[in-house]
């Protein structure tokens, strides 16, 4: 009854490895639509660019299910080539040192050079080693950065706010106009990561996590922090500012509407915005708090990052090499760039796309490199903790019961801060 | 009964195999993974495992979060059920009485049956929108001002209301063939003795109606602590934040996107205990109740 079948499966076995001249590799995603297409036109540019190996791009649903679906292949020892894995899911995957090859040894090691400096500031350090080795290959990054109602403010007859004072002053005269002032979409990505990084302020210990796991608090109870979320309630009190739950479109839905003067959202969030927005809108830097000393440094690079995944044979490694190298060429990056509204990650795609006049006709395009580019900080390039998707969970949590009215902010915080800091000691142990 | 008799003793097993091998490969040995992962504190690719003893079943039962979420179960499973079971039978009752144009009600009850519970989720999100919800605007009639996705309690009232609008015509449907097979002698020697359908109701249908009604009531338990994941995932739009949730999304949301397997291992042994218990108490304590025939 077996032999039948074993001898089938040798046949396609054999028929398979007979018929593939080129090397295959797979790359599991997590993005969809319109962004998901762009991932496998960039496929097809590297497959019809060279004959040695063959790309096969797979989405895997939304970033934490790319991430868990990696996770289970890796523990079957099914793994692909190349996994996305996203902002917050990164200090998993770089503490489990057997599961990835650094991309930075990968690529040295197929015999490609490899500049750390020809990454912009901004994405330098988020997927890399304390001693600034590449981890992951900085892929899709995006910036939040807010974008402008431009009618909203002419009939306020205001100018767009650099920091938050200015905001302040500003807002009752978009109230008066008859717009909501202020809307954001993502209050741990924006409001908690970036506050940290834009003001430049501690975000947990280790230096913000990146040091070790062990004993990583994380600082929650940040009186600057503290202010912020309190100045946000009194400002949604007042109707300077709307909270529509932790859903990134019932928030963004308003500045599509014109409803709202200005909306923190993504640099990647341009593309589509220019289908959906009613009105007329530019963009400009995520605000930061005058009052805040050395605060207005750079945020640090959100989206997500390529890992190459250990355990493939060296031809496949190879491959995977090939196509990082192939991604980082400015005409790639270049078409990454405007295909989908993510940032250039290279000073040469930016400059390349520059020299083609492509800002001059679309400015709201290069507003979250040049926030990237900005002079960094101690505490401007990001942090690194572990189970890190609980924590931001945590927070939406609590944050959606302060706009509820069901807590206070610094009671908010603690809770945050001493179920975040249970998880971390858990994560230590787990890496440990 | 009469027995089968099988020429081989062997036979029955045979026949039993496929069935055993797909209960083993696909409940039991996925059980006694969850138990053993559950008693180990791992790392998500699986280089080291530590032995932790019962610390993730004390980590989780410990939480303050975790008793929440288990109240609101507890609330959620029990409002759904009774409220499912009784706007179900009430309908049936209702349109087994029906006798013009009965086809036509039963059919209109029933459809909703084959919505999936994401859709089912979906059109409930739609109907209870923050900005253009017609339910949230309806609301908004009466001056309640609805925030679903925002406020704790609005959330929780329109989960449960897509969950139950979810289940009715599943209970529609055995309700009603259940009050079918009540013969016709029956009913007209009780419609002689007595002219009150109220008390018709409560005396004679609803003992006729007791083992339809208690399958029910354990399918329907277990749909309210378990298949309402779809409307769950989907009315939360894949952020919990501050909305109302169930053990079983806890699992979810600690095991898939957390990536904490011990922890999330011991939470769904709870759940399996939880269940365990239910089922004996249900069998021991109100089937003895129950009739057949």
């Amino acid at each position: 009854m077996f032999k039948p079948l074993s001898l089938a499966g040798f046949a396609l076995a054999f028929s398979a490895s007979a018929s593939m001249a080129a090397t295959n590799i797979t790359w599991w995603h997590g993005m969809a639509g319109r962004n998901g297409e762009v991932i496998n036109e960039v496929a097809q540019k590297f497959n019809a660019a060279q004959s040695a190996c063959a790309l096969t791009p797979v989405s895997k649903g939304t970033y934490e299910e790319a991430l868990a679906s990696g996770i289970a292949a890796f523990r079957s020892g099914e793994q692909p080539n190349i996994l996305q894995v996203f902002d917050a899911g990164a200090a998993t995957i770089i503490n489990a040192p057997g599961a990835v090859i650094p991309a930075e040894d990968l690529i040295t090691g197929a015999g490609h050079p490899f500049d750390r400096e020809a990454f912009i500031e901004g994405v330098r350090y988020f997927y890399a080693t304390p001693d600034g080795k590449f981890v992951g290959m900085p892929f899709n990054s995006s910036a939040p950065i807010m974008y402008v109602n431009t009618e909203a403010l002419e009939k306020a007859g205001v100018e767009a706010p650099k920091t938050w004072e200015e905001f302040e002053a500003i807002a009752p005269k978009l109230k008066e106009a008859g717009y909501l002032p202020l809307v954001q979409s993502q209050l741990t990505w924006q409001f908690t990561e970036n506050f940290f990084s834009r003001n430049n302020i501690q975000f947990a210990t280790n230096n913000n996590g990146y040091d070790s796991v062990t004993d990583t608090k994380i600082n929650m109870t940040d009186p600057n922090l503290v202010m912020m979320f309190t100045k946000l309630k009194a400002w949604a009190d007042e109707g300077y500012f709307g909270y529509f739950g932790a859903g990134w479109n019932d928030n963004q839905k308003l500045f599509e509407d014109g409803k709202a003067a200005l909306w923190i959202g993504s640099s990647g969030s341009f593309g589509g915005l220019q289908k959906t927005a009613q009105k007329p809108f530019t963009a400009a830097f995520l605000p930061y708090w005058q009052g805040i000393e050395g605060a207005g440094t750079n945020s640090f690079i959100g989206g997500a990052a390529l890992f190459a995944m250990s355990g493939k044979p060296d031809e496949e490694n190879k491959c995977t090499a090939d196509f990082f190298q192939f991604l980082t060429s400015p005409e790639i990056q270049k078409f990454y760039h405007q295909a989908t509204g993510y940032v250039a990650i290279t000073k040469a795609a930016y400059e390349l796309a520059k020299s083609e006049g492509y800002y001059e006709k679309t400015p709201v395009a290069e507003v979250g490199i040049q926030q990237l580019m900005l002079k960094s900080g101690d505490w401007s390039k990001g942090y690194r903790l572990g189970f890190y998707p609980q924590i931001r969970e945590i927070m939406e949590r609590e944050y959606g019961r302060i706009f509820a009215g069901e807590t206070s902010v610094e009671d908010a915080m603690k809770t945050i801060e001493t179920e975040a800091n249970d998880l971390l000691a858990r994560f230590a142990k787990t890496a440990g | 009964m009469k027995r089968v008799q099988f020429s081989s003793p062997y036979l029955p097993y045979l026949f039993l195999a496929p069935q055993m091998a797909i209960i083993f490969v696909f409940f039991y040995w996925p059980s006694v993974q969850a138990i053993q992962s559950s008693f180990y504190l791992e790392d998500p690719f699986g280089f080291g495992s530590t032995f932790v003893g019962l610390s993730n079943y004390s980590d989780a039962l410990g939480s303050v979060q975790y008793q929440s979420i288990a109240r609101f179960t507890v609330v959620f499973t029990a409002l759904v059920t009774f409220l499912s079971l009784g706007i179900g039978m009430l309908l049936a009752v209702k349109a087994d009485a029906v006798l013009k144009g009965s086809a036509a009600y039963k059919t209109l009850l029933i459809w909703v049956y084959a919505i999936a519970p994401p859709v089912a989720g979906l059109m409930g999100m739609m109907f209870f929108d923050q900005h253009i919800g017609p339910l949230v605007k309806f609301a908004a009639l009466f001056g309640w001002d609805m925030k679903v996705g925002l406020n704790y309690n609005d959330t929780a009232i329109a989960m449960i209301i897509v969950s139950v609008w979810k289940q009715i015509p599943y209970n529609f449907i055995f309700i009603l063939s259940g009050l079918q097979s009540i013969p016709a002698s029956v009913r007209e020697a009780a419609a002689i003795d007595c002219r009150s359908g109220t008390r018709r109701f409560w005396t004679m249908t609803l003992p006729l109606l007791a083992p339809t009604a208690f399958f029910l009531l354990v399918i329907n338990m277990t749909y309210a602590l378990f298949d309402t994941f779809g409307v769950i995932d989907v009315m939360v739009k894949d952020k919990a934040a501050n909305n109302p949730i169930t053990l079983v999304y806890k699992v979810y949301m600690d095991g898939f996107r957390g990536n904490d397997l011990g922890g999330s291992s011991a939470q769904s042994v709870i759940l399996m205990i939880v269940v365990f218990v239910l089922t004996i108490f249900q069998f021991r304590f109100i089937e003895r109740r129950v009739h057949y025939n």
